[in-house]
């Protein structure tokens, strides 16, 4: 397998995994919303939590996460773009 | 562009907005002193909305430029922190800045919906879009089609639904601009809305993106700063604490515990509440009485009761002795009478659905989905989901916000711009909520109970500027405030709260000048979208792709010249619901664009007749459902699966994949030149240098 196909599976792969967390994170959590009311974090119930703050943290960790994993394999693979 | 000189034009761009931003905080701190020093209030409103509104043109007018670069993607040179800056500017719309928290305050935890979709929408950004964009290079979305489809029926396609939704969510900025430069400043709203207009022009006329962006940064500042502020201070008011996002876990408590006593009708509180609940009940069986007469009677009944009510007019008058008050009353009564059956039919269903609402128990606020019965409560759940879907999709796939990752120098950038955007944006949307909960502990608290010959200042105030927005009446003379007696419109939440908060004239003001940047900006942005569409998809690329740049910038000036002033006719008939039309805006966007846009970069396979068949289906089933079920329309369809209008793109979106699945296998696969292509455009690295050469134009 050429590193073209390597560096796009891996890519592939990551945006995937991340997809899943994002999914979790919104459709989820507010599926079982009614459900997750019951316990409190920082004095919020839960769900209410999740969808005020909880999620919109995720999904800046996530991005964030993206950005600094896809720089890294960019480096590791040569890929980076060149000045110009 | 080499790197240093891109470093130097950092560190010059961080200087100028400290500079900047230290500067809008002196001005603050100036006007508080003009304040104390006894300067009327209109006169503090004007100077603040006219330095902002003029140093927004000032920015536009030293960015001016002549270069299709610069005028299409700002030169690609913004950093990725301010090209984050500028998207969050070009993002946060008037219906945020002012209308979210209200909305929050209505409806709740449901209300997070708008929150939801309106942040989570960038992981889709980050990871599916934006670095691909970038690295595909070009200006506008329909080129990305043209480019990857192949022939000018995907790009046609493109700019159809690029005009429409861009348009759609235009008029809701427009409308936002008049209506605060008419309260703030006394205006008419057409005129508030042609001054709004001029500001934009200058702006975007003279210098395209490199003027909008430069000035999306500064409006960021002014709108973070002025949401920001009263917040705080509202915070540090019921809870000592100045971070109102932590803050207010506490005060939420405080809320559901009073909703519960207000509810319960064995406490003094909740009898009172219960005794005004019982009289809308009543309210209701007249009002539905009244609705059924007309269906049945139709003009003639409502003939019949106006001339009942002129009567009664004529009546009251002939008496020598009538008190005045009361011939007053009557006469109001007879000029609000509905003229015709669709406006009395309009009115006094809203009625009836008022009395609904104030004839049941207080809705706690931090449960999900709260409903009667089972049904209710899962079809809420569904609506919710399908609500933060469309909006989520619908951010990856409105034009306006796409486009500004091609201003970004490199792919990199572009990854890092949008985490920088989602931060800048989430800073707003995590203070919402806040704010909601915050003031809806003020009015359960302190307005809730208080006696009505000693209102708070700022409920008089309000209620003498609009009805809709702010009015308490003393429905069961018993002289004291129940929480069924109030009705607050969602605009006020975020309009009073310098008040609520008990601060200064000089931040009303501010937060004034920061719903106008907020609806300035992303007007601009929607403006030059469908300018530089119209500019140079259809006349570029489809009539004179020979065009000289000089003619090709004319046109595309002459262009935002008869947009904008097409907007602001339309908006001027005031067309109602703002909500509606922006969430509209993203099910349109995501119907059309997301699936030709994700399957382009993440299947090979994909081709024109792919792209063609979805991006029709997916926007025709968006469009259709819309017609046949918002009310507005006429048609009235039952739902499809309970599913609201605004949410037409849960059915649009899959639609459009399968249209682009089907439509692409059912013929050949796209040629080799195209799928190098999108190699291209998924390896940082990879130069086309034949590609290359066709498509930047020169």
């Amino acid at each position: 397998m050429d590193k073209y196909q390597q560096y796009w599976r891996q890519n592939l792969r990551l945006t995937g995994l991340l997809l899943a967390v994002w999914f979790v994170a919104t459709f989820v959590v507010g599926w079982f919303a009614r459900e997750l009311q019951s316990f409190t974090v920082l004095g919020f119930p839960f769900s209410f939590f999740m969808a005020a703050q909880g999620a919109l943290l995720v999904y800046v960790v996530l991005v964030g996460y993206y950005a600094y994993r896809m720089d890294k394999l960019d480096r590791e693979f040569g890929m980076q773009e060149s000045d110009h | 562009m080499g790197a240093s000189v891109q470093s130097h034009f950092v560190s010059q761009l961080k200087r100028y907005y400290a500079i900047y931003t230290g500067g809008v905080i002196g001005f603050i701190v100036l006007l508080s002193i003009l304040e104390q020093m006894g300067v009327p209030n209109k006169v503090l409103g004007y100077i603040f909305l006219g330095v902002t509104v003029s140093m927004y043109a000032g920015i536009g007018i030293l960015s001016r430029t002549s270069d299709v670069s610069e005028y299409y993607v700002a030169g690609r040179r913004v950093p990725a922190i301010f090209n984050g800056m500028a998207t969050a500017a070009d993002w946060m719309s008037a219906a945020s800045f002012i209308g979210l928290a209200g909305t929050l305050y209505l409806s709740g935890y449901d209300g997070l919906a708008f929150v939801l979709g309106w942040t989570g929408g960038y992981c889709l950004v980050a990871l599916l879009l934006a670095p691909y964009l970038r690295k595909f290079g070009h200006y506008t979305i329909p080129d990305f089609l043209g480019a990857r489809y192949g022939g000018s029926l995907p790009r046609s396609i493109g700019v159809f639904a690029a005009i429409l939704c861009s348009f759609t969510y235009v008029i809701a900025q427009i409308y936002g601009v008049g209506l605060i430069v008419s309260r703030f400043t006394g205006l008419d709203f057409g005129v508030g809305v042609f001054v709004g207009l001029g500001s934009i022009l200058v702006c975007s006329f003279l210098g395209g993106m490199r003027a909008v962006t430069w000035t999306q940064v500064a409006q960021y500042v002014i709108l973070i700063v002025a949401y920001l502020i009263p917040v705080i201070w509202l915070s540090v008011k019921h809870t000592g604490n100045p971070v109102p996002q932590v803050a207010y876990g506490y005060v939420l408590q405080q809320v559901t515990a009073r909703e519960n006593v207000l509810n319960d009708a064995a406490t003094p509180e909740g009898a009172r509440e219960a005794e005004v609940r019982a009289i809308f009940k009543q309210q209701r069986i007249v009002d539905e009485d009244k609705l059924k007469a007309l269906e049945e009677g139709g003009a003639n009944y409502l003939d019949a009761e106006r001339e009942k009510r002129l009567h009664a007019v004529e009546l009251l008058r002939a008496q020598h002795d009538a008190d005045p008050k009361e011939i007053a009353a009557a006469e109001n009564e007879l000029a609000a009478f509905p003229k015709d059956v669709t406006s009395a039919r309009n009115t006094w269903r809203a009625a009836v659905e008022t009395d609904k609402a104030k004839s049941s128990p207080v809705i706690a606020h931090a449960e999900p989905f709260a409903g009667a019965d089972e049904e209710t409560r899962d079809n809420k759940r569904k609506n919710f989901l399908a609500l933060v879907m469309c909006l989520m999709v619908g951010t990856a796939a409105l034009p306006h916000i796409l486009m500004r990752f091609y201003t970004t120098p490199s792919v990199k950038e572009a990854r890092m711009s949008v985490f920088w955007s989602l931060l800048f944006i989430c800073l707003l949307y995590i203070t919402a909520p806040a704010l909601a909960v915050l003031a809806k502990y003020d009015v359960y608290t302190l307005l809730v109970g208080s006696s009505f010959s000693e209102l708070p200042s700022w409920v008089s105030a309000w209620a003498a500027v609009d009805k809709t927005l702010m009015s308490v009446t003393d429905i069961n003379k018993d002289g004291i405030v129940q929480l069924a007696e109030i009705t607050i419109g969602g605009d006020l939440i975020m309009l009073a709260t310098p008040e609520i908060a008990g601060m200064p004239y000089v931040i009303t003001a501010l937060v004034a000048a920061g719903g106008l940047a907020a609806a300035l900006s992303t007007a601009d942005g929607l403006m030059l979208t469908i300018a530089n569409t119209l500019s140079h998809d259809v006349y570029y690329k489809m009539i004179d792709p020979r065009a000289p740049t000089r003619r090709r910038l004319i046109i595309s000036k002459s262009l935002l010249l008869m947009v904008a002033v097409l907007a602001a006719y339309i908006t001027s008939f005031k067309p109602g619901d703002i909500l509606f039309l922006v969430g509209a805006a993203f099910s349109l966007a995501a119907s059309a664009f997301f699936p030709a846009l994700a399957l382009g970069i993440f299947w090979k396979r994909a081709n024109k007749m792919g792209a063609v068949i979805g991006m029709v289906s997916g926007l025709g089933t968006c469009m259709v459902y819309m017609f046949i079920t918002y009310p507005f329309f006429g048609v009235n369809a039952p739902l499809w699966w309970d599913i609201n209008p605004i949410s037409a793109g849960i059915f649009g979106m899959p639609v459009g994949f399968i249209g682009v699945i089907i439509g692409s296998l059912l013929t050949n696969a796209p040629s080799k030149e195209i799928q190098a292509m999108v190699d291209h455009v998924r390896y940082p690295n990879m130069r086309l240098d034949s590609f290359l050469e066709n498509a930047d134009h020169k």
